[in-house]
């Protein structure tokens, strides 16, 4: 099983964050992984985007251009990506920040309103993390476990006071239900 | 380090060639590759080693030049219009003998071109790039754990050869992670009894030169270069051969476009298609030997690259046109898709040329 | 006894420079300098493209051959590797103020820790006498023989008022090697510059206003009256930059 998930929003919104962390969870659970940015100017303010493949076989191509989970965080990402994911895949989408609906009846929606969760439990930069919470839960072959030494790889040293806020903001993701 | 960890292809060729005794470090920054001047900024006044800003890639490949000559491991990484720039150094190396490291993590070309991944600097890289009759170890990594061992052997190469090697990269592979054990890493050491570290009055004067007006010793010199490429195709070709046993189809890839490759050919194993992939990790030296012995088996090779089909014609070289080459590419920075190989590979099966 | 000999830092062998060329001397200071500080075993010199091409041939020291105009960046691989050595380039106008410009004024501006020779005769010399960057305006060369043209190619290159410009550099000093006197001030410059680096200041140029009788057309003698004449006045000497010394005077 290759999970090709796709995570795409503005730059600032902790795209790559979200994806460096779901590869460390994918490596700790002893799975092939990778882990891949769009680069350049756009990072800087524009539109963000990650592949991220975790699976049991080795990574191929490393670009996830049909993803079988698509995080969207804005609405352009939403309407750039809908139509690569593969029928019976998953899309997590911000519904605080996107208002439309997706149009696909072939593949599983999870409405998650990340940003408005986020300001609410007080760590309103989290809402990507939120949703790799609820992508955690959707998962098949992920767990909750170890959450924290994954966190851990990816928080930077001079950051690690912001370890707990993260695994709340991962478990209020997992632990919501729409 | 003895676990796996996540790093960026970049900062795996950084780490390495430290690990690889590597001391100094002089680049000019350029997109794809500036996480291997930054990794180096932040870790060599940490361990006692020198990285340097230069003022151009010019200045940076001279000052490669200069602690080449003194003996010393060195290294330097750019992007393709910045080894454009740093081919003139590059000839200086060859003419002079000295071993050096230096990477190109390519862009998009011509001119300024653009920041996302290509492979078309493959001609200035396996054909020389500055001028005078010389060649440069071209090595292709397709992973991030290949960033790092590929930078080792490059080293090793270097030394041992007296010569320059290439890191032959793509943007995505300097920018992706993937898992790396770094644990492994064995390196040779090299005697330079020919480096500039000063007589000591103990023995004559060295010179590291690459001036010879009496053309009868630059012939001799460059007779004398080609006899050691000899040996470097003889000894050094690395190749991967995958499902290559019964392949009928033969697609020929390196970097990230073999990795795009892999996914396609499992896709059309599964259709029954019996297609395999050749993936040279040298470009120089070219794997010859194992394309010419493919040429007798397989029906049809596609060189699948991110460039308008610069390795084609080495392909048809080094088969000697046995066989059709056709060509599977995209350019300019984009990245052809699994099913725009796969596409190739199923019109192949058909008979067609694609 | 030996009253006169050449200095050990220079091989026995001939040296290719045309016939009262100044090369031969500026070659000899060095050399003496170097002797006389007794670094010869750890010195390490870069020769330019340009006439003095061949000093690796001259200088009994190790020596590197560099690209045109890129010594600077060399000496600093080369210091870098091993900051005990001592290393030094000489490179002339075309050299260091054209083709290599940029090396030169960033070398200078790291203060790395390393001694220029600069030899600057206001002419290319080996590519048989085109416009230099230091040629003087009016000045006739192959390439600007109705005189250079400065609304057309702009005006000399003064380097050491320029490079003295920078908060870089150690020490920059315009000498000349046209009589005995400015011979005695040139060897005394060079031979500080070196030792300027023994003591870990850093970068010190010395430029040296150079004859090219071959190329300027003139006899030997009558070069060096041509020097002194037109070069001297354009290119005035002196000490353009020393910091130890200002840093003294305000100490005061």
């Amino acid at each position: 099983m290759m999970n090709q998930i796709l995570i795409a929003g503005f730059g600032g919104q902790g795209v790559l964050f979200a994806g460096k962390f779901l590869a460390n969870k994918g490596l700790i659970e002893d799975k092939q992984v990778s882990w891949l940015p769009s680069y350049g100017p756009e990072m800087r303010g524009g539109t963000a985007n990650c592949s991220v493949i975790i699976g049991d076989e080795p990574v191929g191509s490393p670009i996830v251009n049909e993803p079988n989970t698509l995080v969207a965080m804005n609405l352009p990402s939403l309407k750039k990506y809908e139509n690569s994911v593969v029928p019976g895949g998953l899309i997590l989408v911000d519904s605080s920040l996107i208002a439309a609906k997706v149009e696909r009846n072939d593949v599983r929606v999870c409405y998650v309103p990340a940003t408005e969760l986020a300001k609410n439990a007080g760590f309103a930069t989290l809402a990507n993390m939120i949703l790799m919470g609820k992508l955690l839960k959707e998962s098949d072959d992920m767990s909750f476990d170890d959450t924290e030494d994954a966190l851990k790889k990816v928080i930077p040293a001079r950051k690690m006071n912001l370890l707990d806020v993260n695994l709340q903001a991962l478990k209020t993701g997992y632990d919501y239900n729409a | 380090m003895s676990e796996k960890v996540l790093m960026k292809g970049n900062e795996a060729i950084a780490e390495a060639a430290i690990l690889a005794g590597c001391r100094h470090y002089f680049g000019y920054p350029i997109t794809p590759q500036t996480e291997i001047a930054a990794y180096m900024a932040k870790k060599m006044p940490k361990i006692g080693g020198c990285f340097l800003q230069a003022e151009s890639e010019i200045a940076a490949i001279n000052m490669v030049y200069g602690v080449a000559g003194a003996g010393k491991r060195v290294m330097t990484s750019s992007s393709s219009p910045g080894i454009s720039l740093k081919s003139e150094g590059l000839s200086y190396l060859a003419g002079s003998d000295l071993p050096a490291l230096v990477v190109n993590v390519q862009r998009g070309g011509p001119g300024l071109g653009g920041i996302q991944p290509s492979q078309s600097d493959y001609f200035q890289a396996t054909k020389g790039g500055g001028h005078g009759d010389y060649k440069m170890i071209v090595l292709a990594p397709s992973s991030v754990q290949e960033m790092a061992s590929l930078t080792v052997k490059g080293f090793d190469l270097a030394d041992k050869y007296r010569m320059t090697a290439m890191i032959l990269a793509d943007g995505t592979t300097g920018q992706m992670m993937e898992p790396v054990n770094l644990s492994e890493v064995e390196v040779q050491h090299y005697d330079k009894p020919w480096a500039v570290t000063g007589t000591k009055m103990q023995r004559e004067h060295n010179i590291i030169n690459s001036l010879f007006l009496e053309p009868e010793e630059l012939e001799k010199y460059n007779f004398a270069r080609f006899e050691r490429y000899k040996e470097v195709e003889e000894n050094e070709v690395m190749v991967e051969e995958y499902l290559m046993d019964d392949a009928e189809i033969c697609v020929v890839a390196f970097g990230i476009a073999a990795r795009v490759s892999k996914n396609a050919i499992n896709e059309a194993r599964k259709k029954g298609i019996k297609v395999g992939l050749i993936r040279p990790i040298t470009l120089w030296p070219f794997p010859k030997k194992t394309l010419l012995a493919a040429a007798d088996k397989v029906k049809q090779f596609i060189s699948v690259e991110l460039n308008m089909g610069q390795m084609v014609e080495d392909i048809e070289l080094a088969t000697k046109c046995k066989k059709p080459v056709t060509l599977c590419n995209r350019t300019g920075g984009m990245i052809p898709s699994p099913q725009q190989v796969l596409a190739a590979i199923e019109e192949a099966d058909k008979g067609g040329q694609a | 006894m030996v009253v006169f000999e050449k200095p050990k830092s220079l091989c026995d062998v001939p040296l290719h420079y045309c016939p009262g060329c100044t090369h031969g001397i500026i070659h000899r200071l060095v050399a003496e300098a170097i002797d006389e500080l007794g670094i010869e075993g750890r010195t390490i010199g870069v020769a330019p493209v340009g006439c003095a091409v061949m000093a690796y041939n001259y200088f009994n020291c190790d020596m590197v051959e560099a690209a045109h105009g890129r010594a600077p960046a060399v000496a600093t691989g080369i210091k870098r590797a091993d900051p005990e050595n001592i290393v030094f380039s000489y490179q002339g106008d075309g050299d260091l103020a054209s083709i290599g410009t940029a090396e030169t004024v960033h070398a200078a501006t790291r203060n790395e820790n390393i001694t220029v020779i600069f030899v600057n005769n206001a002419i290319y010399g080996m590519t048989g006498g085109q416009m230099a960057p230091t040629t003087l305006p009016g000045q006739i060369t192959q390439t600007s023989p109705y005189g250079r043209d400065v609304k057309h190619c702009g005006y000399p290159v003064k380097i050491s008022e320029m490079l003295s410009q920078l908060e870089g550099p150690e020490y920059i000093e315009r000498v000349a090697v046209n009589n005995v006197k400015n011979i005695r001030a040139a060897k005394k410059a060079i031979k500080k510059a070196f030792q300027n680096q023994v003591e870990g200041k850093g970068f010190s140029l010395i430029e040296v206003i150079s004859s090219c009788p071959t190329n300027w057309g003139l006899s030997p003698e009558k070069a060096l009256q041509w020097l002194e004449e037109n070069m001297i006045p354009y290119y005035p000497l002196g000490v353009y930059k020393d910091r130890t010394a200002q840093k003294e005077a305000e100490s005061k």
